[in-house]
């Protein structure tokens, strides 16, 4: 990646002065070290763990418009596992979260491995592939409810060409406006799975291919006996990227549907800032809050555990 | 090999083709009057284009109760972006030079607290985040959307930061010391000439997700203070009757412009910046 061991000339170094004799012990430049540290410390502090904790603690009490402290222990957990539209959410959730996810990974590596064959028009092809992901995901929710709506958009424009039987008004049916979700959704994140199965791809020692071409290993099966097992760490973050990011997922069901037919494409997220926002059921939104902690918690906690015991030395 | 060749660009021709097809008909949506957008077809090119629609969106479109369009809350994005990028880039650049460079005891413990704060959802922490705004008096201001944005993407600059210093040979840290540099002075004249172009990743990510933001701009700004997306999501849920579709193409490249030109000038540096810390849903 980075290219770290640029000549030192590269750098100005400022002249050596001799520090004064004086020079009081007690400020030493790790003192500087620590007191750059502070706002960063201050802020993880206070406003991840300490609010985190506070949402707990909101969570387990009665909070409607504003917190108060009657504990009810758990009482805001079983009003939310009673809460029909929670349950549609969370199962929205599996739905769309597994779609977005097998559907960016497998489309963002196929692209990757056509790209990775590709002798020419590469950076033009990635610059296609990775343009929605420059955009908000208001502004792909906006095009693609434009796009999905019946009467104006994709149906109707294949209707118009002769196929007048032809029907794709999903976004305004209940049973399958949660599919529309992936649709866009795919088409925003596909150029970021490409791009790091790319990079992949080309951290892949040459040598393999050299090795596989004397052994006179067919392309096809070097890419799926070979590269694509060697892969792996890579698969992994892209899936606790996609993972964090579909359970997440607030824009854009906001800007697709609304979450709606009724609450028919619901997600967690958007369920927990209606509820605290809009329908001054904090206590209950809390609680739905830290159902999504623990979702994101039982997702991340390998890759975290991975990335923490081994420093690594590359950017 | 000749027709392996040509499958292999056909297929990523027509992959190109259904991705670039959403934004040439949001352009050409955007071009038509609205008989046209009624009677025409989706596919169908303008036959008359015309700005109309643009110079609506841009100074006379209704959002609630004010016909201003979206310029207001498109200059209310950069003011929110421009010192929060700066900030954010700052203490993120900084945080990660000390955690990476020196001995400083627990780094490690905050490195990590960071690194979980990541993967924290905003939603989780959003209610006390009001409140810490509200008695700060901040509530509903641009400083206090900065202020926001700066917590949030510390996480992600930090982590970026930290991996690329800790790249940084120690010999190199060591003359700077014996030269007399001291915390600062290294930060300023070895390792930021260093990490230039890390300062530019950081900068591009940041501007994309900052300008993009949709959750923290609604939760935390007023009708002043609000930004383009936030704007741009009203102006498309508030219309009573017929939608104005071209209208709402308009408005909605308008939103999507600076993001796109960013990236399609910044390039490879995009991709990289991607590939070093793509982990900021």
């Amino acid at each position: 990646m980075m290219n770290a061991q640029q000549p030192p000339s590269a750098v100005t170094l400022p002249r050596a002065e001799a520090p004064p004799a004086g020079r009081r012990r007690w400020w030493s430049a790790s003192t500087a070290a620590k007191i750059a540290l502070v706002p960063a410390a201050v802020i993880t502090a206070v406003c991840f763990y300490a609010f985190v904790g506070w949402t707990v603690v909101i969570s387990m009490t009665r909070s409607r418009l504003l917190p108060v402290y009657n504990f009810v222990g758990l009482d805001q957990y079983r009003r939310l596992f009673a809460n029909e539209r929670w349950w549609t959410a969370m199962e929205n959730l599996a739905i769309h979260g597994t779609l977005f996810i097998v559907g960016c990974t497998l489309l963002g590596y196929v692209l990757a491995l056509l790209l990775d064959r590709a002798t020419r028009g590469e950076s033009f092809f990635r610059t296609v592939f990775m343009l929605p992901l420059s955009m908000s995901f208001i502004v792909t929710g906006t095009i693609w409810q434009w796009l999905l709506n019946p009467t104006l958009g994709i149906q109707d424009a294949v209707r118009d060409l002769g196929w007048t039987e032809f029907v794709f008004n999903w976004i305004v049916r209940p049973d399958r406006a949660i599919y529309t979700l992936a649709i866009a959704g795919v088409w925003q994140q596909v150029g970021l799975c490409m791009a790091l199965f790319l990079a992949g791809l080309r951290g892949i020692d040459p040598n393999i291919w050299k090795a596989t071409r004397v052994d006179g290993i067919p392309t096809w099966r070097v890419y799926t006996d070979i590269i694509t097992p060697m892969l792996r760490p890579v698969f992994f973050s892209v899936f606790v990227l996609l993972s964090a990011m579909v359970l997440k997922s607030f824009d854009l069901v906001v800007a697709l549907t609304g979450g709606g037919p009724g609450f028919s494409s619901d997600l967690p997220a958007r369920f927990v800032v209606d509820h605290i926002l809009n329908r001054q059921e904090l206590g209950l939104g809390a609680a739905g809050a830290f159902m999504m902690l623990c979702t994101i918690a039982a997702v991340i906690s390998p890759y975290l555990y991975v990335e923490l015991r081994s420093p690594r030395k590359e950017a | 090999m000749r027709y392996q060749r040509f499958i292999l660009y056909l297929l990523l021709s027509s992959a190109a083709l259904a991705m670039l097809a959403p934004l040439f008909f949001m352009l050409s949506t955007s071009l038509k009057p609205m008989d046209e957008i009624r009677d025409g077809s989706l596919f169908a090119l303008p036959h008359a284009p015309t700005l109309a629609a643009w110079g609506k969106a841009w100074s006379g479109a209704c959002i609630g109760a004010s016909c201003e369009g979206l310029s207001g809350q498109f200059a209310n994005s950069f003011w929110i972006v421009l010192p929060s990028l700066f900030l954010s880039v700052g203490l993120g650049s900084l945080t990660g030079y000390a955690l990476s460079s020196w001995r400083v005891p627990h780094a490690n413990l905050l490195f990590g607290a960071l690194l979980i704060g990541l993967f924290i959802p905003p939603q989780v922490t959003l209610y006390p985040m009001i409140v810490l705004m509200r008695e700060l008096g901040l509530y509903g201001s641009v400083p206090g959307l900065v202020l926001v944005h700066v917590v949030w993407g510390l996480p992600f600059v930090t982590l970026l930061f930290r991996n690329f210093f800790q790249t940084v040979p120690g010999d190199l840290l060591k003359a700077a010391r014996i030269d007399g540099a001291g915390f600062l002075a290294t930060f300023w004249y070895v390792m930021l000439p260093l990490s230039l172009p890390v300062f530019a990743v950081a900068m591009i990510l940041q501007f994309t997700y900052i300008w993009n933001d949709f959750l923290l701009g609604l939760t935390f700004s007023s009708p002043e203070s609000q930004p383009v997306t936030v704007a741009l999501n009203n102006l498309v849920g508030s219309q009573f009757g017929e939608q104005e579709y071209n209208l709402n193409m308009a408005a909605t490249i308008l939103t999507a412009l600076p993001t796109v030109l960013v990236y399609l000038f910044s390039g490879r540096l995009f991709v990289r910046g991607i590939a070093a810390g793509a982990v900021k849903g």
